[in-house]
């Protein structure tokens, strides 16, 4: 995170405070986490006591207190998901990959991590991973799909704007 | 097939939603148009005349919630976008920021224009990563041609847009929340009064709309309130946009007059239910909402025609079920979110939530007991219109209903002690 970056959102807000989530967005990026170094710095940055840092980490689902895999594959498990088969989804991916939900596989790679509706119902079952969406993801579709991610180079949660895609 | 007017350029072959593409189709016509021919002050008589309401979920008129912000007022007065689409079975605000940023970009620009505000923002949920981007792209791309930024168009309106991600959490959708966590803070609802009008982000007058809601905006300043008006319902007027999901053949979104009924929305856009099988409910307005019947497929969409029917329009999320829905599993499900999601700030919420969602899995599961069933109704009694904010009458109204409907399906469970459908759809 260049001091510049910083500089451009502090100027959006007329309160600093209000940069604490873009800023977390920035450090879990780079970081893959939000390290504690990451929270005291931030609590420095914006003069805030590191109480506020915390309780907002642990408030918001994105933000992650722990390493985690390269990859999370969001699989939404409510309704309109749950209605065609979310539950199989994910059963058949926690056997694919050899752990269950909420869990990282052993090389590092991929966190299973079940979530709520993610906007994509029209696409039910749903799987998020970085910007990306995949359905309706069948139970057939597993195998090949956690393939074709562990094909994939890591990316940064935030892709470029060349990635401006239509199917997204 | 009933005009287009949100979604028409989206069905443009190899529509992308670029400045240029915006442009080439009539884009950035409309804040042209107000910047010459309007005041603020006709602008927001002209939206008040249209009868636009929100299409966030509660429906409030746009006109009159923007003739609320104080006039004249030294303070500093904002404009958030609420583009934190997270209400279950909801999926329409998602394609207009992928698909045209630029049609929300100037609705932002004319209800700034409207309200006297010189910044805004978009409050984007966390998990939209590619739809922050598109923004992010699209309002720069408006500020490089003099769209966004200081004397827009050469006016002496101007207007900063700035793209905000939220972190995950469902409660940041309600408005309030929404503000304190554009402050940087826990997504706790704040207690009404004040309103936003009046003291909303840094306490300071603030409006609060939909995506959806300001992509209209643009179609009224061209096409006039009466055209506006002229579709629908007295009261609820304009297209809106449905997105259908579940058990239909064709789910996805469908912009139809807001007063499309239920039966032609499910079985002619959506293409009706899957192989071989019978509707058995429909959710018509995001899972916060009471379920109906087949009984009332000829219910109309707009908000009255749904409120007498005894369920609500809400976000336009219409969820559909067939006769292999097990209702109880559908209450588990749904209070399993309502639990995850609240805040925790009211006792009524942060119980009864735990409390339903507690119960109806122990139905599910075949661990039920007779009394469970007036338990779960006395839950959702204590629960409704106590709160500091209306999700914990969102987690209560849809479970009375379902017991309501399905009452027979409760008692099954208890008694046979397993769920008639089958274990098989259980998490
Ligand atoms: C629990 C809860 C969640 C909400 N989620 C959303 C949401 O995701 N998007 C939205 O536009 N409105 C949501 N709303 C409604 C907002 O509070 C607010 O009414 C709306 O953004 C106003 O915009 P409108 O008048 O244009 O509809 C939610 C309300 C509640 C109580
Ligand atoms: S009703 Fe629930 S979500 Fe709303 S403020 Fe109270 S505890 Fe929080
Ligand atoms: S319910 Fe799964 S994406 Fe909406």
């Amino acid at each position: 995170m260049t001091e510049e970056t910083i500089q451009v959102i502090l100027s959006r807000y007329p309160d600093r405070r209000s940069a604490l989530l873009p800023l977390m967005h920035l450090c879990q990026e780079e970081a893959g986490y939000l390290t504690e170094d990451a929270m005291r710095e931030l609590a420095a940055r914006l003069d805030l006591p590191p109480i506020q840092v915390a309780e907002v980490a642990t408030f918001y689902d994105m933000f992650r207190l722990k390493p985690g895999g390269q990859r999370e594959i969001w699989v939404c498990h409510n309704l309109s998901c749950a209605l065609l088969g979310a539950e199989q989804v994910i059963r058949r991916l926690e056997e694919v990959l050899g752990v269950s939900a909420g869990e990282t596989t052993p090389d590092g790679l991929l966190t299973i991590k079940r979530v709520e509706c993610l906007a994509a119902c029209g696409r039910a079952p749903a799987i998020q991973v970085g910007p990306d969406y995949y359905g309706p993801v069948s139970v057939n579709d597993v195998g090949e799909l956690v393939e074709q991610l562990k094909r994939q180079p890591a990316i940064s949660d935030q892709p470029p704007s060349s990635l401006l895609k239509a199917d997204r | 097939m009933s005009e287009k007017i949100l979604t028409k350029r989206l069905e443009i072959p190899g529509y992308r939603g670029t400045l240029d593409e915006y442009e080439a189709t009539g884009g950035y016509q409309a804040i042209a148009k107000a910047l010459k021919e309007h005041t603020p002050a006709s602008l927001i008589e002209l939206v008040k005349r249209s009868g636009l309401r929100g299409r966030g979920g509660a429906g409030f008129p746009t006109g009159v919630k923007w003739g609320f912000v104080p006039k004249g007022s030294e303070l500093p007065t904002y404009l958030v976008c609420n583009a934190d689409e997270s209400e279950p079975g909801t999926f329409k605000d998602r394609e207009l920021i992928m698909r045209d940023p630029h049609q929300l970009i100037e609705g932002i620009l004319l209800a700034g224009f409207a309200i006297g505000c010189r910044t805004a923002y978009i409050y984007i949920r966390g998990e939209f990563i590619a739809g922050a981007c598109i923004l992010e792209q699209a309002v720069s791309d408006a500020a490089a041609r003099g769209l966004v930024g200081k004397d827009i168009l050469g006016s002496r309106f101007s207007l900063d847009l700035h793209v905000h991600r939220g972190a995950g959490a469902y409660i940041c959708g309600e408005e309030t929340a929404l503000l304190e966590s554009l402050e940087g803070k826990r997504g706790l609802p704040r207690l009404k009064p004040p309103f936003p009008a009046t003291s909303g982000l840094y306490r300071k007058p603030t409006v609060v709309n939909n995506v959806e809601t300001l992509c209209n905006i643009p179609h009224i300043v061209m096409r006039g309130a009466e055209w506006f008006a002229s579709i629908g319902t007295p009261k609820s007027t304009g297209a809106r946009i449905f997105g259908v999901s579940g058990h239909v053949r064709r789910p996805g979104i469908y912009e139809c007059p807001i007063d499309v009924p239920m039966r032609e929305l499910i079985f002619e856009h959506a293409g009706g239910i899957r192989e071989g099988r019978r509707l058995k409910a429909v959710i018509p307005g995001g899972s916060s909402v009471p379920v109906l019947t087949e009984r009332h497929l000829d219910t109309r969409m707009d908000f009255e025609s749904l409120a007498t029917a005894g369920s609500m329009a809400g976000s336009g999320g219409v969820i559909v079920m067939d006769d292999t829905t097990c209702m109880v599993r559908v209450g588990e499900v749904v209070s399993r979110f309502y639990h995850h999601e609240s805040c925790g700030q009211c006792t009524q919420c942060r119980e009864g939530t735990a409390w339903l969602h507690k119960t109806l899995r122990r139905i599910e599961e075949g661990r039920g007991r007779q009394a469970d069933l007036d338990l779960l109704l006395d839950i959702c009694d204590n629960m409704k219109g106590k709160t500091i904010c209306p999700l914990s009458d969102a987690a209560a109204m849809p479970i009375e209903s379902y017991l309501k409907y399905f009452r027979d399906e409760f008692e099954q469970h208890v008694v046979e002690r397993v769920c008639p459908f089958g274990p098989m759809h259980r998490s």
